[in-house]
Formats: C-alpha cells, sequence, structure tokens
C-alpha cells in the first residue's frame, strides 16, 4: 500500500510545514519499513477482524442476516444496551463535570490522589468489577439479605448491568474534561464572577460552551464503551435472555449457540456503531483543533 | 497559601462551587468504586486463610496466572514496538497519516490466540499517549542533532527515544494493564482448556459460577495487588527517569 513513488511525491512536495525539515526527515527505507510494518499490523487486527465480521454475518445473504434482527431476545438485547447506556453516560457525565471543576477551578489537599482515584476503574478488571457488585449486593454479600427482605433485585437484574456499566466506563468524561479546564485557567469565570454573574450563570454561559468539544468527546468515548462492555455487565447480569441480555452478552449466546449468523449480526450491529462512533470521534477532533487554533490565534486581538 | 484557617483548600478563590463539587466527587466516586472495591478486600480479609492459600496454590490458578502475565507482558510489548511504528507514520507522514486518520483503533486454540487478542484491545493505549508526545516533540531539536553530525539512528536513539520514552511507559503500562484485565475477546478465542489457555479472569468468573465466592475474592484480590504493583513499578521508574534526565 505505501507506493514508494508517492512517498516521493508528497513528501517532497511540502504540504505542511514539517516538510521542508530535510534534516529532521527519515530516509526513504526506513519511511517504507515503518509505513509497512504500522500498515499490515493495522490491517491484520483491525481491518480483517472487523471485515470477517461483516463476511460472516453476510454468509447467507441479505434475508438471513435481517431476519436476525426480527428476533424478540435480539431486541430486548439491543433495548436494554440502549438504555444502559442512557442512564450510565448522563451520570458520569453530570460527575465528570463535578468532578473537574473541583480539580481544575481549586487548589486542595490531596488532588493528585483524588486523580489517581477516578483513573482506578481502569486499572481494574471488569470482570473484577463485576465481582464487587457481587460481593455488595449478591445473596451472601453485604446487603443481599436486606435487599431480600425488601424484594429489591440488584444482581442478576437490570440495575447490576447498570452499575457494573458506570463502573467501566466511569473515568472517560472526568479524564477529557479535568486537563481541558486546567488548561483554561478561572480567568474567564473570574472575569464573569465579578461582573455580576452568579455561579450558575458563569458556569452555564462560560465554562460549559469552553469545554462543550472535550465534553462531547468524553461522552463518545464513555458511550462506546457502555454499549460494548461485556466482562462486567457478563459476571452481574445472569444471562437472562429477553431480560438481562445486553448485545454483547447475546452474540456470546448465540455463538455457543452455534448460530454463527445470528451472532455475526448482532456483531455487525455492534462494529457499524464502533464505526458511527469513529466518524464521530474525528469530527469532533477536527472541530477541537480548529477552536484551538482560532483561540491560540486570537488573544493579541481581543487585548489591542 | 492560607493554610492554617482552611484545612482542605490550599488558596482562597473566588469561584463558587467547591464544596458542592467536591463533595459530590467524593460521594460518588465512593459509592461506585471505593466503597465496593473495598468489599473485595474486606471479604478477603476476613476469608479462611487455609481457603485463600489452597486457592491460591492450585496449579490451575498458578497455570493462569503465568499465561495471564506473560501473554499480556508480551501483548504489551508487541504493541510498544508496532505502536510506536503506527504512531510514527501517523505523526511525522501526513500525506498518509491524514486519510488514514479515521482509524481508531482471529485465531487459533493457543498461546498466541491469547496473546493476538490482547494484543488487539491493547494497541489504542499506545498509539494515543505517544501520538501527542510525538506530536509536541520540536524538529529543531533533531535538525541541532544533525547539524552536529548526529546521524538519523543516533539522532533517534539519543534525541527522540528519551523525550517519548515516558509516554512509551505510560502506554505499555496501559496496555499490560487493560491485557491482564481483559476478558471478552479472549474466551471467544483462546479455548479455554484447562492449564492450558485459561486466563485469571475466566478462573475468577469459573469460581463465581461454582458460587466459590472466596476463591474468585481471593484471586481478584491477588490480580489486582499485582497489577497495582506493576503500575506502581512503571511509575517509579517514570520518576526515576525524569530525575535522572533532570539532573543530567
Amino acid at each position: 500500500m505505501p507506493a514508494p513513488t508517492s512517498g516521493i511525491a508528497v513528501s517532497g512536495s511540502a504540504s505542511g510545514a514539517d516538510r521542508l525539515r530535510p534534516a529532521a526527515d527519515d530516509p526513504l527505507w526506513v519511511k517504507l519499513l515503518v509505513c509497512f510494518s504500522a500498515l499490515s499490523f493495522l490491517v491484520l487486527f483491525l481491518a480483517v477482524p472487523l471485515a470477517s465480521v461483516f463476511f460472516e454475518a453476510l454468509r447467507k445473504g441479505l434475508g438471513a442476516y435481517v431476519d436476525s434482527f426480527r428476533h424478540p431476545d435480539a431486541w430486548a438485547a439491543i433495548r436494554l444496551s440502549l438504555l444502559v447506556a442512557g442512564i450510565a453516560v448522563p451520570l458520569n457525565l453530570v460527575f465528570g463535570l463535578a468532578a473537574s471543576w473541583a480539580i481544575a477551578k481549586f487548589e486542595f489537599r490531596g488532588k493528585s490522589i483524588l486523580i489517581s482515584l477516578i483513573d482506578l476503574p481502569f486499572a481494574v478488571s471488569p470482570v473484577i468489577a463485576g465481582l464487587i457488585y457481587v460481593l455488595v449486593f449478591g445473596m451472601q454479600g453485604w446487603l443481599g439479605p436486606w435487599l431480600t427482605a425488601l424484594n429489591i433485585e440488584i444482581i442478576f437484574a437490570v440495575p447490576g448491568v447498570v452499575l457494573a456499566t458506570i463502573f467501566v466506563t466511569f473515568p472517560f468524561v472526568a479524564r477529557e474534561l479535568i486537563p481541558l479546564m486546567q488548561e483554561q485557567g478561572i480567568e474567564e469565570e473570574e472575569a464573569a464572577l465579578l461582573l455580576g454573574a452568579s455561579g450558575w450563570q458563569t458556569f452555564w454561559r462560560i465554562t460549559l460552551p469552553n469545554v462543550k468539544w472535550g465534553l462531547l468527546y468524553g461522552v463518545i468515548l464513555c458511550n462506546a464503551r457502555a454499549l460494548g462492555e461485556f466482562g462486567a455487565v457478563s459476571v452481574v447480569s445472569g444471562h437472562l435472555r429477553g431480560r438481562t441480555n445486553t448485545m454483547p452478552l447475546h452474540v456470546e449466546i448465540l455463538y455457543n449457540e452455534y448460530n454463527a449468523v445470528a451472532a455475526f449480526a448482532v456483531a455487525s450491529l455492534l462494529a457499524l456503531l464502533a464505526l458511527v462512533t469513529l466518524v464521530l470521534k474525528a469530527l469532533v477532533e477536527i472541530r477541537v483543533r480548529r477552536v484551538t487554533a482560532e483561540s491560540s490565534r486570537l488573544p493579541p486581538q481581543t487585548e489591542a | 497559601m492560607n493554610l492554617a484557617a482552611v484545612p482542605l483548600i490550599k488558596r482562597r478563590s473566588v469561584l463558587p462551587g467547591f464544596g458542592l463539587t467536591l463533595g459530590y466527587t467524593v460521594l460518588y466516586l465512593s459509592l461506585i468504586v471505593l466503597i465496593p472495591l473495598s468489599a473485595l478486600f474486606f471479604n478477603a480479609a476476613t476469608a479462611s486463610w487455609d481457603h485463600i492459600g489452597r486457592t491460591l496454590s492450585d496449579p490451575r490458578v498458578l497455570s493462569a496466572f503465568r499465561l495471564s502475565l506473560g501473554a499480556s507482558l508480551a501483548a504489551a510489548a508487541v504493541n510498544a514496538v508496532f505502536g510506536l511504528a503506527v504512531a510514527w507514520m501517523l505523526v511525522r507522514y501526513r500525506w498518509l497519516g491524514r486519510w488514514l486518520y479515521g482509524a481508531g483503533i482471529a485465531s487459533t486454540n493457543s498461546w498466541l490466540g491469547v496473546a493476538l487478542a490482547l494484543t488487539f484491545i491493547g494497541l489504542p493505549f499506545v498509539v494515543r499517549t505517544l501520538q501527542p508526545a510525538l506530536e509536541d516533540l520540536d524538529p529543531e531539536v533533531e535538525e541541532a542533532a544533525a547539524s552536529l553530525g548526529a546521524g538519523r539512528l543516533s539522532t533517534f536513539l539519543y534525541v527522540v527515544f528519551p523525550a517519548i520514552r515516558p509516554a512509551l511507559l505510560t502506554g505499555f503500562a496501559l496496555a499490560f494493564a487493560r491485557a491482564l484485565g481483559e476478558y471478552g475477546s479472549v474466551i471467544f478465542i483462546a479455548g479455554n482448556m484447562p492449564m492450558k489457555t485459561e486466563i485469571v479472569p475466566l478462573v475468577i468468573v469459573m469460581k463465581l459460577e461454582q458460587y466459590d465466592y472466596t476463591g474468585a475474592t481471593a484471586i481478584a484480590a491477588a490480580m489486582l495487588v499485582l497489577s497495582f504493583l506493576l503500575l506502581l513499578a512503571i511509575n517509579g521508574l517514570q520518576w526515576w527517569t525524569a530525575r535522572h534526565r533532570m539532573t543530567r
């Protein structure tokens, strides 16, 4: 794929500023080697598996593909996945905003510990994330007897699935917002307060518009993980068909039943969602870059 | 710095909402993460040591640990090498990177299958942490090296590599931690044969399915301690190299 001619042509044609720097440029054979290994790695680990999902899903034709979505269990899985993401993402969004406001706008003791603790769910295996909720809410767990007495079901029911999903998607929004807000500082908010705005007005009119693209980026990542999570959800869901099966769990059940077409059909839906996520991500990234480029150009003009 | 008057906050600010947002952050963090996670260690601490010892010394569990650690390490190492190639291509060779930018980031019943699946899920961590570090790298530094007579290889080894080493280490650590905990993609591929292709998270799930909560808790606690120690070691290495570079 990395045709040598195009390599020479474009690297010589000074399209970017850094292309005018021959001393920091690599020899052609290095470029080819790096591109070849990078591209073959990407093809092997991303393109081939992705393509095979769609290939397997369409193996028995479009009719069989569409039929696999007509099944009520498939529908229930899709609805449950959307419901779970619909609860987990807004909760983590509110948390992300609160955490980044406290961490980025104030100096307090134990801040770095708090930041590490927010990242903690990334270091914990999803299976362990499911396990800890079983230990708290399960039949033999801390709250188990009390919940049974009240007839509240959490483990092997939808609330457990929601909790596990919240855990694994916990840091996404906060992680995006904290560095962004730290970079933006507090001058604009101070100015707004000085001019008589209330705290909420300052937040809605100054802070939120400033971070909205970073926020959207975090939400997209959070949502993607919420829809695709398997390990944590599989531990707490109990795999009840049509009731506590999310899309990834439904794929597993179908696959274990040797219903390959239906399994890959649902998997292809997840893959499509991932592709949509990628496109949205790329759009937001372009937008963010443009906004930061503009804001880095602006200050001298506004001050003048 | 008004340390005496207000114990928690270090510098007074006119912005409102510190108590509300920090309080909510700590509450939500405690409810969702800290309290449930402490349940794990509490249960492990109160379980009989005999049971824990028997669980952890079970050859099947031990071989799962060996596989998980080995395959995760291999996957993270492969990702560090190829992730560097991918990030280098995306950042330096814009002509290709630009139209490939959308790329965000198979199968045998063997050790290799496990490592392959773990490589797949760890790749984005290396690329995403290396990319900003490579973008921040000023080409002038490399030009300076070249003008002082360094070849491309020694420029990379002595100028570029030390600058991106922290990011590479972080990416490696993230990919490793993620690989160690990964469950979903591996169990589809690995064949899940006892003693051969069983990873630690799978053993935890199986213990749970047999209602052996103590066993599951013991393995999970051991695994968490292990991955925290590894992250701590890599952070320590990070800190050490940073200090080492500063003093030079």
